[in-house]
């Protein structure tokens, strides 16, 4: 009996190439399987087409523009982990289920495992390692510190994240507003509860009260 | 006291707050190779052949089987069944057969690929009925691992006597640990330095014994080191030894370091999770509702290999009985093979299980006794001065009936019970319940095993005047270095930030034991004190300590003591308190040093539209001597409540052919910031005499005790007493419908 090995296999369809096939097909591609891309005739101009080689490309990274030559096929989070050396951002499944990659791009939280980097360009992007704004952390850092918001520590980025987000959206969010916020940011250690408490907290800290 | 009992803030909290702690994922070399894994995928067979199909360059890529290994092809641990990589024989479709690695990381998934195992299959065994009944011997001469025969008074007598015999059988499905940081090595390795790992790991030394034994290299070739660990739960207890060596023999051949992460997917697959059990209960009780006797058949699966299964076993047996005084108990107690992964280590290690049958069978004996759930608990209670079901006496107060009471009170158990009852008949569609449980769970290795441990511990005093503690304990987020600083900084006098830790490697600490089994603080963390002890007592009578002093002068001391000594180091070695007496032959007598107590109330809402159950307000009560730092402490109760939760309704591993076929986090659910309801966490401390300020264990014992307490609830609720967990909505769903059917 000979079988093949299937553990990563997923219908015979890998991830990344239907992530790139998602995100290039939005803009007017196609992509064949040979990892060659062909410009379909959308007769849009912007329609920029890549070479197998890769695609150089600049990305803002909390603040800071970054040049670099990405391949098609690379994620936001290998990008930032591998290239840039931001390794606070966590990758917990790959697959947009646990939210420990979850950055901010233009203001929208974003499991970074299913960006792909060339999608990210021309955005705004804020990491972890953004928040602390010369040598003062952000309120919801310090906040997480002080009720013991993390255990292990490994959801926390994403966890603040996505906290540090709801805040600048909503700076007086209820319970049910964090519950909601982070609810795509799975903690194992349970710290749910402290990460309420720490967010409430921090966003009244953030009005001076 | 000045940090004892302080909410200090979280040694390593700034790192895991800014993206700076270093996980292994985060740890590269130059010229690093990465490595994968190719699994059987057939449950039980004898290899024949590996193909390499076409399409990809093989010569460029590092490939291991069994014929590379150096040494002995087992993972050393308990027994050494368990190999590193198959030699001819399959026992498991997630069984290593072969490692690769290569530089591109995209190709080398793509390699795994193409590689196809042909193997005559073997008939397999898949759970605990078809292994006990021996429809193939899958190990050794009758598919068990181990067997444990736990006996007091006399069962056999007592059942003439009984005004009631009840029976029951109970099922507990395998949990995943799910730490969110998957498994991952890093290896560097050659014949000339030696093999040093970097890992995600909860047991350093575990991994350097089982090293040893897979290289054939003496203790000082091997060295282990941990990395920021995202999370444990005792998922990282036995499989990093695995992943170890498998990374560890990549870079071997190939002479390159080498990176092994796990996807989750393959996480899920390949590595140990909670036993699944079957547990049969006979209890004979007299009209007033004392329980005379208990006859408990308790069985765990244990998968392929024998791992830590006949420990985990163990502390199942010995939690069995509970907290209740029995004088008539018998326990046989198995864990059997089948043609899964093996099962392993998972905070509560064996107690879950046993305790949720022995509490869902309590509450059946109270429906029918008359009683209610909570006054059957309260007239069985164990007493100081009476006797387990091992034979150990108990020699503290125990403060169950205490617990109890507090436990209605901040529950107002009764107001809501009569509530729901009323509310219920009302609402066609949502009914509420109340439900509880009560328990009790052991600290430290069980019986003789801390007295074989001798765990050791080191502190120094650093030319900073600093004192550092070098200990094999990790920090796995449950607070280990924060609490070692205070239990320390108390002992010494002295400021906590003047307190740091070593990073636990086997180079630079002694061993200190796993971290493992709740005695981080209870055991290790006696330790800390001692040799706290022992360094303030050598400052003194070297001269250089008052007996007075500042922590400035205390720094000054060190200092003054090293530029006359060159070096301040002290080591403690634990030595089992003499009153401790266990006999592994008859398996009777101190079981543990202490124990946790603790009583706790669910409150649940069921939706008989969808069948789902939410937990709206969870009371936890606890005694764990005294409470070290407890914002931390009541982080581990509410943590452990979420997992228990998972435990009870969430999470179900889907088996097909010895495979979990679930292996994602979209679909084995774990709970989220939106499942968590009120965790309502209360400690009573009663100082213990052994434990560092009075501390005992604390970790494991909330994943004891909420998942029978949800199936109490859901009892209450509507009346249907389901005897398996997890409770999903599809598990609910298939008992309603047939409850309707039958009557």
């Amino acid at each position: 009996m000979t079988k093949k090995n299937q553990l990563t296999k997923e219908s015979g369809l890998s991830r990344r190439s239907f992530l790139k096939g998602v995100g290039l097909t939005s803009a007017g591609l196609a992509v064949t399987s040979g990892g060659e891309i062909f410009a379909e005739a959308s007769g849009d101009a912007s329609v920029k087409i890549i070479s197998p080689g890769g695609a150089t490309i600049t990305l803002e990274v909390n603040g800071k523009k970054h040049q670099l030559k990405v391949e098609p096929r690379e994620t936001l989070v290998e990008v930032l982990r591998d290239r840039l050396h931001l390794t606070g951002t966590k990758i917990g499944c790959d697959r947009g289920a646990c939210g420990a990659c979850t950055v901010i791009v233009d203001g929208k939280n974003v499991t970074s495992c299913l960006m792909l980097a060339i999608d990210a360009e021309g955005k705004s992007i804020e990491t972890i390692e953004g928040l602390e704004k010369e040598g003062e952390l952000h309120p919801v850092q310090k906040s997480f510190i002080e009720y013991d918001a993390l255990q292990c520590g490994f959801c926390t980025p994403g966890m603040i994240m996505s906290s540090k987000n709801l805040l600048d959206h909503n700076p007086s969010p209820n319970l049910a507003d964090v519950k909601h916020a982070v609810r795509g940011n799975l903690c194992r250690c349970g710290t749910y509860p402290k990460v309420f408490q720490a967010v409430l907290a921090a966003s009244k800290q953030n009005k001076g009260e | 006291m000045r940090w004892i009992g302080k909410d200090v803030p979280r040694k390593e909290g700034k790192d895991k707050v800014t993206g700076a702690s270093r996980y292994i994922d985060d740890i590269t070399f130059p010229d690093m190779l990465y490595g994968v894994t190719v699994r059987s995928e057939t449950s039980r067979g004898i290899l024949q052949r590996t193909v390499f199909e076409e399409g990809i360059p093989w010569e460029e890529f590092t490939q291991v089987t069994c014929k590379d290994i150096p040494g002995n092809n087992y993972v050393a641990l308990i027994e050494t069944d368990q190999p590193y990589l198959a030699d001819g024989k399959i026992n498991h479709p997630l069984e290593a057969v072969l490692l690769l690695a290569h530089p591109d990381k995209y190709l080398l998934q793509e390699a795994r690929r193409k590689v196809s195992l042909e193997v005559d299959p073997l008939p397999p065994v898949y759970d605990i009925e078809e292994s006990l009944n021996q429809k193939e011997i899958v190990w050794g001469k009758d598919n068990v691992f181990k067997e444990y025969l736990l006996e007091k008074g006399d069962i056999d007598q007592v059942w003439e006597k009984a005004d009631h015999i009840i029976e029951g059988e109970y099922k507990t499905g395998a949990q995943e640990q799910l730490y969110i940081e998957t498994n991952g090595i890093v290896a560097v390795a050659n014949p000339e330095e030696g093999v040093t790992v970097w890992g995600s790991l909860q047991c350093p030394y575990y991994v350097h014994k089982a090293l040893m034994a897979l290289f054939d290299l003496p203790a000082d070739k091997i060295r282990v080191i941990q990395t920021t660990t995202g999370g444990g739960f005792g998922g990282k207890e036995e499989y990093p030894s695995m992943i170890a060596g498998h990374a560890a023999l990549l870079a071997w051949k190939s002479g390159k370091p080498v990176k092994l992460i796990y996807d989750r997917l393959e996480d899920l697959a390949a590595t140990t999770k909670r036993h699944p059990s079957l547990t049969r209960h006979k209890m004979a009780l007299s009209s007033e509702g004392k329980i005379l006797g208990m006859e408990i058949d308790f069985v765990l699966d244990g998968g392929a290999y024998a791992t830590l299964s006949s420990v985990v076993l163990s502390r199942g047996t010995i939690h069995a009985a509970g907290p209740y005084l029995c004088e008539n108990v018998r326990v046989r107690a198995r864990v059997v093979a089948t043609n899964t992964p093996p099962h392993g280590a998972f905070r509560g290690f064996g107690a879950p299980q046993s305790i949720f049958a022995l509490e869902r069978h309590l509450d059946k004996a109270a429906l029918q006794l008359n009683l209610s759930k909570e006054e059957l608990r309260r007239r069985n209670f164990i007493q100081e001065g009476q006797l387990t079901a091992t034979g150990q006496v108990i020699n503290e107060k125990v403060s169950l009936a205490d617990l109890m009471t507090k436990a209605m009170e901040k529950s107002d158990f009764q107001k809501k019970k009569e509530q729901f009852h009323s509310e219920n008949k009302k609402n066609k569609y949502i009914k509420r319940g109340i439900g509880l449980s009560s328990f009790f769970h052991g600290a430290g290795f069980t019986g003789s095993g801390e007295a074989y441990l001798e765990s050791m511990l080191g502190m120094e005093a650093t030319k900073e005047g600093k004192i550092r503690i070098l200990s094999a304990s990790t920090e796995i987020g449950q607070g280990t270095n924060t609490i070692f600083s205070q239990i320390a900084a108390e002992a010494l006098g002295i400021e906590y930030d003047l307190i740091e830790i070593s990073v636990p490697d086997t180079a630079l600490v002694p061993n200190s034991g796993p971290t493992v089994a709740s005695r981080t603080c209870m055991i290790v963390g006696k330790l800390v004190e001692s040799a706290a002890i022992q360094v303030k007592e050598i400052l003194r009578q070297s001269g250089f300590l008052a007996s007075t002093y500042s922590s400035s002068e205390f720094s000054k001391a060190c200092q003054s003591y090293l530029d006359k000594f060159s070096q301040l180091r002290v080591f403690s070695k634990y030595k089992q308190p003499t009153n401790i007496k266990w006999d592994d032959q008859t398996y009777r007598g101190d079981a543990y040093g202490a124990y946790a107590w603790a009583v706790y109330v669910a409150e649940i809402k069921i939706d008989l539209r969808t069948y789902e159950t939410t937990v709206e307000d969870f009371v936890a009560l606890q005694e764990v001597g005294k409470v070290i730092h407890p914002t931390l402490a009541a982080g581990q109760i509410e943590g452990g409540v979420a997992q228990g939760i998972g435990y009870g309704l969430y999470e179900k591993v889907v088996w097909d052919k010895g495979q979990m076929i679930n292996n994602q986090m979209t679909n084995y659910i774990m709970p989220t910031s939106a499942d968590i309801g009120k965790i309502r966490v209360f400690f009573e401390e009663a100082p213990y005499a052994h434990g560092p300020a009075g501390a005992k264990g604390i970790g494991e014992l909330p994943l004891d005790g909420v998942a029978p307490a949800i199936s109490s609830a859901i009892e209450n609720a509507i009346g249907l007493d389901i005897p398996e967990i997890p409770v999903t909505p599809e598990t609910l769903h298939e008992y309603w419908v047939s409850r309707k059917v039958n009557s």
